[in-house]
């Protein structure tokens, strides 16, 4: 690596014409939802700015995310991935392997010191000193912690890195712990999901390099722009939801036409994603749309939050799958029951004294 | 702490002029639920019922309407119900706090919990032991037993505020991100975890207050019944009367030994 590139310099270089650049700029600007006036901005700060290196780690995960990812359509992952940042590590997509593949990182931090940004997918298992997780020999909290060190910011990609995700489930053996509370001194930008909508990872990543700086972030960390509103606000079958019209089972008459999913267990009224406006694979559908209800995967513990085929979440506190209706109907009737027997008790007291009181 | 019933002297029913000292039996008659209180309880109480029934059919909805969606909107005004009562729920608990602080000391003992007096909890465990016929009679109060003040306390006031606070979170979802309800609330999703475990536990926090009612309608009924004081009326037209002569316990300050001084 020589010189510090801009984006712009990169573009040319690979015989991308300034008329495409503009264009690439107007549409990055529509893909974010900003105005026709915000398409210079990016324009100069894509001929300005250095190219910013990415780092992206996996730790314990199923590389859904990545998968996601590459199929991210506006704007296409390719020109996120040649073009605007300059993916430097990552061992699921990069040619390099082994040895050479570890010493760009080592490369990347002293280089971009304080300037690079690191997006973990997967995350660290603490128990048994890390060993659930080795990346090249070493357990991966250790290559966490020393890529955070000089990070400018990190993207927790994925249910997994923003939250534990499947294998911090009960009884989370390994002690998979999310990514934020293992490092705590830096941004952390949560990408929850599982996995993340593609055009969601690519436009979190997108509004960090072109505005050099972090998207506006809820309460929990999640950027705004994708996860302030619920599934159920944005839903096309929400008109069914309020109209009272529900699929009973799957197969039934309501589910044909296309009733809302919420007595057979869609999540969607709890759940902070963009799937009901962005959709997936192009906008082309989401799993409502498919006839099957949310599950949550975005939430936080959303493995722990089932069954995900009743509106109710199981406690698992009681051993036995119950919901709250269920303990709390036990516990009327036993508190109805010990109420009668009192009754009755004290009308024999009460007989047996008479005239006493 | 201090006196839940600082003395007040017992009103003879010429005095008072409300009771009936026809019946003979009604030896004492004290004004004790002022009509704000008793606004307060039977207001709540309907809200409380209409909370619970809309409550339990947003999470448990009715068969499916027939028809086009467009000539529906059941669940739709079942949830206004029940936000309507909510709202009618949470402002009619401010209203009583405020009477709380203005309102007569039987006022203040629904928000009050005497942790550290040991004579109360010594009457709490005497009256429960009256609720487990271990004791011949109970003892008699102008104002709530120790055992109804505790539940009250822990029903009512901390499970009020509990479902008002949980509420308006859920309420906030749906009022979005910087609505009022949202500054206010929005924080309690993240504390407990995600909004499907606030919904969880505000369904908890129903069956709690449920429970409490319960045990608060066959405890009044049944005291109206069998103990030496009333109960209903007194709800209803706010004068505890008094069915025999003895003392009541929270009626002087805390000496026992005034407690069975006898008046009539």
């Amino acid at each position: 690596m020589a010189t510090l590139e801009t984006f712009y310099e990169v573009m040319r270089r690979q015989g991308i014409t300034r008329r495409s650049f503009l264009k690439y700029c107007s549409l990055t600007a529509a893909a974010l939802g900003l105005g026709p006036e915000m398409v210079p901005q990016i324009a100069h700060a894509m001929e300005t700015k250095p190219r910013t290196p990415v780092l992206w780690l996996h730790g314990l995960e199923c590389t859904c995310c990545s998968e996601s990812f590459i199929r991210s359509a506006h704007p296409l992952v390719k020109d996120v991935v040649l073009s605007m940042i300059s993916l430097d590590y990552d061992d699921t997509l990069m040619a390099s392997a082994g040895h050479h593949a570890e010493a760009i990182l080592d490369e990347v931090m002293e280089k971009y010191k304080g300037n690079y940004i690191l997006a973990v997918e997967g995350n660290p298992p603490l128990n048994q000193d890390g060993m659930s997780c080795i990346i090249g020999g070493k357990p991966f909290t250790d290559q966490l912690r020393k890529v955070a060190r000089d990070a400018k910011a990190i993207i927790s990609w994925g249910s997994c890195a923003s939250f534990g995700c499947v294998q911090a489930a009960r009884p989370n053996p390994t002690r998979a712990t999310p990514v934020h509370e293992v490092i705590t001194d830096k941004p952390i930008i949560k990408v929850p999901g599982c996995p993340p909508i593609a055009e969601v990872m690519t436009g979190v990543i997108t509004y960090m390099l072109t505005f050099d700086r972090i998207p506006e972030l809820d309460r929990q960390g999640r950027p705004k722009m994708f996860y302030s509103q619920r599934i159920h606000d944005k839903c096309y079958r929400r008109p069914h939801f309020d109209a009272g019209q529900f699929v009973e089972s799957f197969d039934d008459e309501g589910a044909r036409k296309g009733y809302c999913l919420y007595k057979v267990g869609c999540k969607g009224p709890t759940t902070y994603n963009a799937c009901s406006t962005v959709r997936w694979n192009e906008g082309t559908s989401f799993p409502i749309q498919s006839g099957h209800g949310c599950i949550g995967c975005s939430e936080d513990g959303f493995w722990d939050k089932g069954s995900w085929y009743a509106r109710q979440s199981d406690i698992l506190q009681f051993g036995i799958e119950a919901n709250a209706d269920q303990i709390g109907t036990t516990a009327a009737i036993g508190v109805g029951s010990i109420i009668a027997a009192h009754a009755a008790v004290s009308a024999l007291k009460r007989a047996q004294h008479k005239g006493d009181v | 702490m201090a006196p839940l019933d600082d003395a007040k002297p017992v009103a003879t029913p010429e005095e008072e002029g409300t009771a009936a000292p026809a019946a003979g039996r009604f030896l004492k008659a004290i004004y004790v639920y002022e009509v704000p209180v008793r606004v307060w309880h039977w207001v709540n109480a309907l809200a409380i019922t209409v909370l619970s029934v809309t409550g339990y059919l947003i999470a448990n909805p009715l068969p499916s309407q027939p028809g086009e969606a467009s000539a529906n909107f059941l669940m739709g005004y079942i949830r206004f119900v029940h936000f309507a009562a909510a709202y009618i729920f949470a402002i009619g608990f401010i209203g009583r706090l405020y009477w709380a602080l203005v309102g007569n000391h039987h006022a203040k003992q629904l928000f009050r919990f005497p942790f550290w007096d040991r004579h109360w909890w010594g009457e709490l465990f005497l009256e429960a032991r009256w609720y487990l016929f271990l004791e011949r009679k109970p003892k008699l109060y102008v104002g709530h037993n120790p055992l109804a003040q505790f539940s009250m306390f822990w029903a009512i006031a901390v499970g009020s505020v509990f479902m008002i606070v949980t509420g308006f979170a859920l309420y906030s979802e749906g009022a979005g991100q910087g609505s009022w309800q949202d500054k206010l609330f929005g924080w309690v999703i993240p504390l407990f975890g995600q909004s499907m475990d606030v919904h969880t536990w505000h369904h908890l926090g129903m069956w709690a207050i449920l429970l409490f009612v319960i045990v608060h309608v066959y405890a009044a009924v049944r005291e109206d019944i069998m103990s030496r004081q009333s109960i209903i009326s007194t709800m209803i037209s706010g004068v505890r009367t008094f069915k025999d002569a003895e003392a009541p316990a929270d009626e002087e300050h805390e000496r026992p030994a005034k407690r069975g001084v006898r008046v009539g």
